[in-house]
């Protein structure tokens, strides 16, 4: 059976909403990542982004995001990733901040500008503290692919195509190949994100890898509905996983 | 090579980057021994940049001021007004012998975008510049040379629209459209291995000026002075005297309208360690590590990070930072263009401002990075001080 994970980003538009959003989609969601606003989300589209803008100018911080998470239900909060940028993790301080997520009861962070290489800086802190750190994998990573997929733990994001997140009217990438690699030296489940918006192209990715990853849409949905998006974001999920 | 200067630099960019900046890290370590490259770089240099370029004493300005000898490093000579042509044609072509034909940049004073899609006209490649709203509109006239030269010009409105986002829609852009595009990064930041590369382009300045001061004064130089923005004309100034301990290093670092108020660019003065760009540096951020709305009134030191390199000497004390206001800039600005004869880039003109402020603690003989030239700059620097002039 494929998995499904939302994403949205946290404090748009506010905190109690981000916990109601949350709680909504949570039903159908293996995982729900929770983004941490920054300044410059240089992987983010044009959606997050401006979502980030919204969640900063309500004076969103990363202790004020571990609050909220703090009063969600506890089988939910095992559910949440926490999607930061490596500046915020490391200006909180790695070992503080993972320790953190484990006062909260979550599952996973990623860090979407730590790769590879920079990896050993963060990992010991996750590992200490029970905290999957999701390694993801794009479709250039090519000779890397086998390297990367060994140490993952959690789930793999593989990254559907080039370029930032944001809604794509269709997707190129051969990804059974990638997957095919990563099969090789691993189980983790592997997760498809970046640009997937529909039942069908959920579908598609559900036949080649464990499941999808959606952000932008849901996101989308809230910039355009607000404090009124609970609903709308129900009925957006179920579609997207009628056949999951 | 080394990915680190000491705790500083790294490559903290996306996945989906890093085959891109290891493949440059291996063509470049290629290229450093490759005698046809080094043959073809050196003539370009030479032939078409106008290296290498003069080392100028200013016997006015020197008396002028009655203290240490001032020398003048006349990047601004350079064919496009600037120390950027030098990094820009090292990279320009390593992307054409690593097979890519089309070349992306960010730019903030338009110096480096104007040398890119300079680059790009002369070998042939396509090129694409991205630029702050805000520096698309102090630096018309650097936009309009752009696509003189055939470059197409976006305009960034996200962010503070100046140049910490047009780095953003840089790498954005980058990961959308690798396999035949390469960025040429302006300065000695963002991830391994451009740090280290630029800085290489850049230090033929210094290997130069070395020369040069021992033979003009048989002796080396009491201290080198540059502006810093991302910090890629002082890399290249301080590089070969960093051995030499007796030579003051002093970058100069734009306040803005105080580095004790919220409108500046100090980041040495007032950064934190942070990762951002792709590197561990200092930034100007706030106790959350969200990114700062720097100011200055030069966009080309308008940038809240500072290449790792700097960090690394600022923090073990082999250079200093000063801050050096929007005024002083201003003033120096005026002074050298009616002092030399030499109008200097308000970038470069911080640089001035700092000799001239600090005289009695400089021994000589000094020598100033002139980093660019200021034909760029007349307009805004006029409206600045009220002048309604437009280009």
């Amino acid at each position: 059976m494929s998995k499904f994970i939302s994403y949205i980003t946290a404090g748009d538009p506010s905190l109690e909403k981000t916990k109601e959003f949350v709680e909504a989609l949570s039903e159908h969601s293996d995982l729900i990542e929770i983004g941490i606003p920054f300044s410059d989300p240089v992987a983010e589209g044009e959606v997050i982004q401006a979502a980030s803008l919204r969640a900063l100018q309500n004076g969103v911080t990363p202790a004020k995001v571990f609050d909220m998470a703090d009063t969600l239900d506890p089988a939910i909060r095992r559910k949440i990733v926490l999607l930061t940028y490596a500046n915020t993790a490391f200006t909180y301080g790695y070992e503080a901040f993972f320790r953190r997520c484990r006062s909260c009861g979550l599952y996973g962070v990623i860090i979407p500008d730590l790769p590879y290489e920079e990896r050993g800086e963060v990992a010991p802190f996750a590992g200490q503290n029970g905290i999957h750190l999701i390694t993801l994998i794009a479709p250039t990573s090519a000779d890397r692919v086998r390297t990367l997929a060994k140490d993952a733990s959690g789930f793999i994001y593989l990254v559907s195509s080039l370029g930032v997140t944001g809604i794509r009217s269709e997707l190129s990438v051969d990804l059974s190949g990638i997957v095919a690699q990563i099969r090789e030296v691993t189980d983790t489940p592997v997760m498809v994100g970046f640009g997937i918006a529909t039942p069908e192209q959920v579908n598609a990715v559900n036949a080649v890898a464990d499941g999808a990853i959606v952000g932008s849409a849901f996101v989308k949905l809230i910039a355009e509905q607000g404090a009124a998006a609970a609903p709308h974001l129900s009925k957006l999920i179920k579609e997207l996983t009628f056949h999951v | 090579m080394s990915a680190r200067f000491g705790e500083f630099g790294g490559r903290y960019v996306p996945e989906t980057l890093m085959s891109a900046v290891v493949e440059l890290e291996k063509a470049y370590e290629a290229s450093k021994k490759d005698r046809a490259f080094q043959t073809e770089l050196a003539g370009l240099l030479n032939d078409y940049a106008g290296r290498p370029s003069r080392l100028y004493f200013a016997a006015n300005m020197t008396e002028d001021l009655g203290g240490p000898r001032i020398y003048f490093k006349r990047e601004d000579l350079n064919h496009t007004g600037s120390h950027k042509i030098n990094n820009v044609l090292g990279q320009a072509l390593l992307a054409k012998k690593m097979g890519k034909t089309r070349l992306i940049a960010e730019t903030g004073a338009g110096q480096h975008g104007v040398a890119t899609a300079t680059a790009a006209a002369l070998l042939k490649m396509e090129c694409e510049i991205f630029m702050g709203r805000e520096d698309v509109a102090r630096q018309a006239l650097n936009v309009y040379r752009m696509k003189l030269l055939g470059a197409a010009v976006h305009t960034v409105t996200g962010g503070t629209e100046t140049l910490k986002d047009a780095v953003n829609e840089t790498m954005r852009e980058w990961t959308r459209r690798i396999g035949d595009t390469h960025y040429v990064l302006g300065s000695v930041m963002g991830p391994h291995p451009f740090p280290t590369m630029v800085r290489d382009f850049q230090s033929v300045i210094s290997r130069e000026a070395r020369e040069q001061i021992l033979s003009a004064e048989g002796r080396l130089p009491g201290a080198v002075v540059a502006c810093v923005g991302g910090g890629s004309n002082a890399i290249g100034a301080f590089y070969h005297f960093i051995g030499d301990a007796d030579v003051k290093l002093i970058g100069c670092e734009a306040a803005g309208l105080g580095a004790d108020t919220p409108q500046n660019a100090a980041t040495v003065t007032n950064g934190s360690p942070g990762i951002f760009h792709g590197m561990k540096s200092l930034f100007c951020q706030d106790e959350n590590g969200q990114i700062a709305p720097v100011y200055s009134i030069s966009a080309g030191l308008d940038y809240p990070g500072i290449g790792p390199e700097h960090a690394y000497l600022a923090k073990t004390g082999r250079a200093q930072y000063e801050a050096v206001s929007d005024s002083e800039a201003v003033d120096a600005f005026e002074y050298l263009s009616k002092t030399e004869g030499i109008i200097p880039a308000i970038e470069s003109a911080h640089a001035v401002a700092y000799v001239i402020k600090k005289v009695e603690r400089l021994a000589g003989p000094v020598i100033v990075n002139l980093s660019g030239r200021g034909d760029k700059d007349a307009a805004s620097i006029a409206r600045y001080k009220g002048v309604e002039l437009y280009e």
